[in-house]
């Protein structure tokens, strides 16, 4: 990821470390402002198929941290309509590569953050993602037929986002195949009917039931056990049993957790302890775990992480659509959540 | 239990089909001078039969504040892919030059989509393509695009045959590499290759007790064959058999519960059974919270549909103390979700 062509040049920012508490914030804002700067550039190459996720997770964090200044809307704003398929309407990750509904939430969402959906199409944004869905109410990725709950996620998301979610896809048939990966083993979700439930994707499938309003389909007893036993005694959360913790499944746990109204049911403060564990103190950035080499995809996962669990000094974030609350508001969309039992 | 690096960076492909940064640290598909190729590379501007195309460079916008140092091989390949790529050329050349871009980079599925329509235009010899992925799949597992390749192949073939073979050995180096079985649930349920699937995850779990993969792929297999009664049956001593070697194994316990689900309105001699080899436990001195959890549920279900006043005091009873032991001893992490559960049965039995 390089945002250097995004970067206005640096502001200078005094005091260094807040001493009150353990965040590096400003290290963290410098990071991701200078994100490929001194990095090899041939990472620059490697991830040319996913730049506008890369953006839309520094865009993200950077706002969290109210730094959204340091990125140069504009030429963000070009680059996202450069990246529009003439043809499909849907948005590629970069210039020269094809389109796929991933990249399409990503441009989605970084076009919301910036209040700029009047600078794209929308309607054949539209278009796209309902030509997507097919008969059983799942949704391809793009034109090539991989089906997955993510998908359902992103569909739904852009939908919402766009505030056209009505008249435009099958609804109720999302539901029932999103519905039909829920495991009755362990209450959780995966990728297709059938498929191990992983917490990843049980955010997709609770954050597409929040969106469509159907939360009441959930065994949340259940799925919120599962998910509060995914919390390891460092405190840190994996996405399946036996697996090692990690800083995104903090966030994907928790923001199920949260819209499920059952956050306090896992301890906070020693997740918040195993997060901090995994920033970079001399480069900024988190990474997946403790003494890793941090990534922009694990910073914003640790910092939105941080932000539900109350953190000073980051703004709110929407547990449903990782985006900064302001911004749903502003939208005036709201994704269901459950209240506290 | 695999290795941190590997479930870093398989982390991120699992959840949005990328391949991410992380690839630089394991240094895996190098660009750098060190891998296995460069030594014989010859530039494809000295190669004779490809004097005819003008590569075409890419366009990094119009105001590049950092022009991008692409190593030179890394941006000729791709230079001259975008050059077929605009002619829409499809021939043999065009197809070995896409395995040399996918060797560069195999999660640009772009590329993919193109390698694609050049071996319908051509009407290769998909088996080989098959052999080309076993290779590309056996270094790249955790890569959406290549198994989404394989599996458009297959259904192209419309043969299987390989299928539980090569997951099988993608299996062997990750027991729960997610691709890996979402690839070969989509052949067997495809391409009906259920028959011998259930002695697969018997070995599974023989090799790793707690594998949830596997446990999850049991139950895939015996829903599509169906629970009847001789099947539940028969899984519950399973399951309460691997349960006495490892009494703290969350993926048994889930399965245990998801299989009970399947008896006539839990009241059956199997729940019965269950209970018994519970209370054993319990009495032997387990106190595994998976084991607690699971008593708690059997004698709240057992309470609320008890009709006598005593027996059912007793049960709730039981249930309290449980839910007691687990938020002040067992399960303190999770306290606050066991006030709940026991909150929710008092207000279940005064409505009872």
């Amino acid at each position: 990821m390089d945002f250097t062509s995004f970067a206005k040049p640096s502001n200078v920012d005094g005091n260094n470390e807040n001493n009150s508490t353990d965040l590096h914030f400003w290290k963290h804002v410098e990071y991701i402002e200078n994100h490929g700067k001194d990095q090899d550039d041939y990472e620059y190459c490697m991830t040319e198929f996913l730049r506008m996720s890369g953006i839309y997770w520094g865009v993200t964090a950077l706002d969290i941290m109210n730094q959204l200044d340091r990125l140069d809307r504009t030429s963000i704003i070009d680059f996202i309509r450069r990246c529009q398929c003439p043809v499909t309407g849907g948005f590629a990750p970069c210039e020269g590569h094809d389109p796929h509904i991933l990249y399409t939430l990503s441009a989605i969402q970084i076009l919301c953050i910036y209040d700029a959906l009047n600078e794209i199409d929308c309607e054949a944004v539209v278009r796209y993602v309902s030509g997507l869905q097919q008969f059983d109410g799942s949704f391809f990725g793009d034109k090539w037929g991989e089906v997955d709950t993510r998908f359902s996620f992103c569909a739904v998301a852009i939908l919402t986002l766009l505030g056209r979610m009505e008249g435009t896809i099958n609804v109720d048939r999302a539901i029932k195949f999103v519905m039909s990966c829920c495991n009755q083993t362990d209450g959780g979700f995966g990728s297709k009917p059938g498929a191990e439930s992983h917490a990843g994707l049980i955010y997709c499938c609770v954050g597409f039931l929040s969106l469509t309003q159907s939360l009441h389909l959930l065994d949340v007893d259940k799925l919120g056990w599962w998910l509060c036993e995914r919390q390891l005694t460092s405190g840190g959360l994996n996405g399946r049993p036996e697996k090692l913790p990690d800083v995104c499944y903090s966030w994907w746990v928790l923001s199920s957790l949260t819209i499920m109204g059952r956050l306090h049911w896992i301890s906070a403060e020693k997740l918040k302890q195993f997060i901090l564990t995994c920033q970079d103190s001399e480069t900024g950035g988190f990474a997946d775990r403790t003494g890793n080499m941090p990534d922009i995809f694990h910073t914003l996962f640790g910092i939105g992480a941080l932000s539900i669990l109350g953190f000073e000094g980051l703004k709110a974030i929407n547990p449903t659509l990782c985006m900064p609350q302001y911004v749903i508001d502003r939208l005036g969309i709201k994704p269901q959540i459950l209240s506290k039992p | 239990m695999e290795q941190s690096y590997e479930s870093a960076v398989g982390t991120i492909q699992r959840i949005l089909g990328l391949y991410f940064v992380k690839c630089l640290k394991g240094g895996k598909m190098s660009d750098s001078d060190s891998d296995d190729w460069s030594e014989e590379w010859i530039p494809y501007s000295e190669r004779n039969e490809w004097a005819d195309i003008v590569p075409i460079p890419q366009d990094d916008g119009e105001h590049p504040i950092v022009a991008i140092a692409y190593s030179p091989k890394f941006r000729e390949v791709f230079d001259y892919f975008r050059a077929v790529l605009a002619h829409r050329e499809k021939s043999q050349r065009a197809l070995e030059l896409t395995a040399d871009a996918l060797r560069l980079n195999p999660a640009n599925y772009t590329v993919w989509q193109y390698r694609r329509d050049i071996l319908r235009a051509l009407e290769s010899d998909l088996y080989e393509e098959l052999d080309y992925l076993d290779e590309v799949i056996r270094d790249n597992a955790k890569n959406y695009q290549v198994w989404h390749h394989r599996r458009v192949i297959v259904e192209m073939l419309n043969d299987s045959s390989k299928e539980l073979e090569l997951t099988e050995v993608a299996l062997e180096r990750d027991n729960k590499n997610y691709h890996a079985w979402q690839h070969r649930q989509w052949a067997i349920k495809t391409f009906d290759l259920f028959e011998n699937e259930l002695s697969f995850v018997d070995r599974l779990i023989a090799e790793d007790i707690r594998n949830n993969s596997a446990w999850n792929q049991r139950f895939f297999v015996l829903k599509h064959f169906g629970f009847t009664s001789d099947v539940v049956q028969r899984e519950i001593q399973y399951t309460m058999n691997r349960i006495r070697v490892v009494k703290n194994n969350e993926s048994a316990w889930n399965y245990l519960g998801g299989i009970l689900k399947y008896e006539d309105n839990g009241t059956g001699n199997c729940h019965q059974e269950v209970l018994s080899f519970c209370e054993e436990l319990y009495t032997s001195g387990v106190r595994s919270p998976y084991l607690l959890a699971f008593l708690i549920d059997l004698y709240r279900d057992q309470c609320l549909q008890q009709s006598n006043v005593t027996e059912s005091d007793v049960l709730s009873r039981k249930v309290f103390n449980l839910c007691n032991d687990m938020s002040k001893k067992y399960d303190i992490v999770r306290r606050k979700y066991w006030q709940y559960i026991a909150e929710q049965f008092k207000e279940n039995l005064a409505e009872k």
